[in-house]
């Protein structure tokens, strides 16, 4: 039996919470094949065959499927599934979106958001926004599972040398229909796999103190992150929400700037290896999980660390 | 139009959850229980739909403890119009609950469905989808924006990348992001008026439903703990520590 991985991409370029998977699916198997549904896909095809540790690539490259709509990868997923021991996904948007009306079709009960393998049928998963960690075990034919990408370490994209096998499509008809997608254009490095990430809260104000924080950024090659009360707010758009309800990330570097730190918003960060917290409140609880607390009014820490880093550079130079 | 809302009883969000020392789960005796918060934007969003004459009934249902009939009486109180609640001892999975949830659907045809898009206990998100898979319906889920015409809505879901906008013919089912809308508060009087309203009390068994586990929690344990670190003085300290201490930058 073979691992199935669902492949996320946009028909352009496959994302890197594909490369998540396939190490988790490497995991639990070494024959690893991957679904990329889409249309005019045969780039991402082409790049998913060359991932590393993987054996077959199943394409499926029709107009009808452009958008990916959960209604239709659910059916191709069910479609293939009798060939697969564990069907696996990254527990993106994306991933959430599909895989249980994948596995609820077929009756099997979808194990969420895993941050390891211990074995083919046991693994564990954050609950309570990462403040309990349980350890699960499945007994159904078929393992449904979506990845938590920070928790599994990337496969390199090259080295591999698939097969791409075409797949016809034979679809119900959906009530759904798309209507378009707005995505937030950024030059950016993408939040959830970013080496660096700075993170604004409700501290920040409005809107356009985020300046303050994207110049910094631009400076460290980072992300840009928000808390949930700053998205509310409508200083960011709700891509860049980190936390339990939002996106996790597990950078080399987050930095907290004007975040109290609920708990909610911890379990989006609180695996990142060095935590910066700058917060004016010293009572703030970001500064429990933090590496390194300035404990400062962030209107001024900011344009300092902008002006420090530019020192930084000059002497590097 | 009818709408059903399922809620779930979970400890409250505001609570720091402790772990059982036998490791057998989450200590939830003499702790704080609310409604599930994204399931409170679900039933406002229901409730909305009611006061502007486009929604007639709302039902709002919830599947677990006897003490779950707290929780759709102040679902009751926020304005829903009865309850169901299916009662239950044992912690249900998101596909047994699915199951439960299309056997209340087939009997209360309800033209949409509205949960919460997770709970914040298992942080699962799955049984919104899972419940519009066994009944063959369209989904939108995590939506931040409902409009309803004529045998249709349109949503924006909220994805990693921005929105993402979809119109579904219903009946459909729909999971709801907290940003949906700002759920209402219960006003005394309603509080009051909603001991009256009808709850109907359905025993687990009774459901003929196959919920039998698939998955078994061998043990739940405490994350490992971050240490707190050091206070540094200004700027200047907290970028040479990351440069040449740390050596993130």
């Amino acid at each position: 039996m073979s691992v199935l991985v669902i492949a996320e991409h946009n028909n352009k370029f496959l994302k890197s919470s594909t490369l998540n998977a396939v190490k988790a699916a490497l995991e639990i198997n070494k024959n690893i094949h991957i679904l990329v549904c889409g249309f005019n896909n045969d780039e991402v095809a082409k790049q998913a065959s060359t991932i590393e540790g993987v054996t077959k690539i199943l394409q499926v490259n029709d107009i009808a499927i452009e958008h990916q709509l959960a209604e239709q990868v659910s059916q191709l997923i069910v479609e293939i599934s009798k060939n697969y021991s564990h069907i696996l996904a990254p527990s993106t948007t994306f991933g959430k979106n599909l895989m249980p009306r994948a596995a609820a079709v077929l009756d099997v009960s979808q194990i969420s958001d895993i941050s390891a393998i211990i074995s083919a049928d046991t693994f564990i998963r954050p609950i309570y926004a990462g403040n309990a960690i349980a350890t699960v075990q499945s007994s159904d034919p078929i393992k449904f599972i979506t990845i938590r990408p920070t928790s599994f370490e990337p496969v390199e994209s090259f080295g591999g040398n698939a097969s791409v096998e075409s797949i016809p499509l034979k679809l119900e008809e959906i009530k759904t229909k798309f209507i378009k997608r707005e995505e937030s254009q950024s030059e950016r490095p993408e939040l959830g796999s970013a080496r660096i990430v700075i993170s604004g809260g409700r501290g920040l104000e409005s809107a356009d103190n985020f300046k303050l924080l994207n110049e910094i950024a631009d400076k460290l090659n980072a992300a840009v992150g928000a808390s949930r009360a700053a998205v509310d707010a409508g200083y960011v758009g709700n891509e860049s929400q980190v936390g339990q309800t939002g996106k996790m990330v597990a950078p080399d570097l987050y930095i907290a700037v004007g975040i109290s730190g609920a708990i909610q918003h911890l379990a989006g960060m609180k695996e990142s290896k060095i935590i910066v917290a700058i917060n004016k409140d010293e009572e703030a609880p970001i500064f429990g999980i933090a590496d390194y607390g300035l404990k400062a009014d962030l209107f001024e820490a900011l344009p300092e660390i902008s002006k420090e880093l530019d020192l930084l550079n000059n002497i590097v130079k | 139009m009818k709408i059903l809302v399922a809620v779930k009883r979970v400890i409250d969000y505001n609570v720091q959850i402790r772990v059982k020392s036998d490791h057998s789960g989450v200590e939830t005796d003499n702790v704080k229980m609310s409604m599930n918060p994204p399931d409170e934007n679900a039933l406002e969003e229901a409730l909305k739909l009611k006061d502007s004459g486009v929604a007639s009934e709302v039902v709002v249902i919830s599947i677990g403890k006897e003490k779950s009939q707290d929780t759709i009486r102040s679902a009751m109180a926020m304005g829903a119009d009865r309850g169901i609640l299916i009662k239950t001892e044992d912690s249900i999975e998101p596909l047994g609950i699915a199951k439960l949830l299309k056997k209340i659907v087939e009997k209360e045809q309800p033209d949409m469905i509205l949960l919460g898009k997770q709970s914040i206990d298992d942080d699962s998100n799955q049984t919104g989808q899972m419940l519009s898979a066994l009944l063959g319906w369209p989904q939108g889920c995590f939506i931040s924006k409902l409009g309803v015409s004529d045998k249709k809505i349109s949503v924006s879901r909220e994805i990693d990348e921005g929105l993402e906008y979809l119109e579904i013919q219903l009946p459909a089912v729909v999971t709801c992001d907290l940003r949906l809308n700002e759920p209402r508060f219960a006003s005394l009087p309603n509080i009051m008026k909603a001991k009256k309203k009808p709850l109907e009390i359905l025993e687990i068994e009774s459901m003929e439903v196959d919920i039998s586990p698939r998955v078994k929690y061998l043990k739940v344990e405490e994350p490992p703990t971050r240490q707190r670190g050091v206070m540094v003085t200004d700027v200047k300290e907290l970028i040479q520590k990351l440069k040449y201490e740390a050596k993130v930058i």
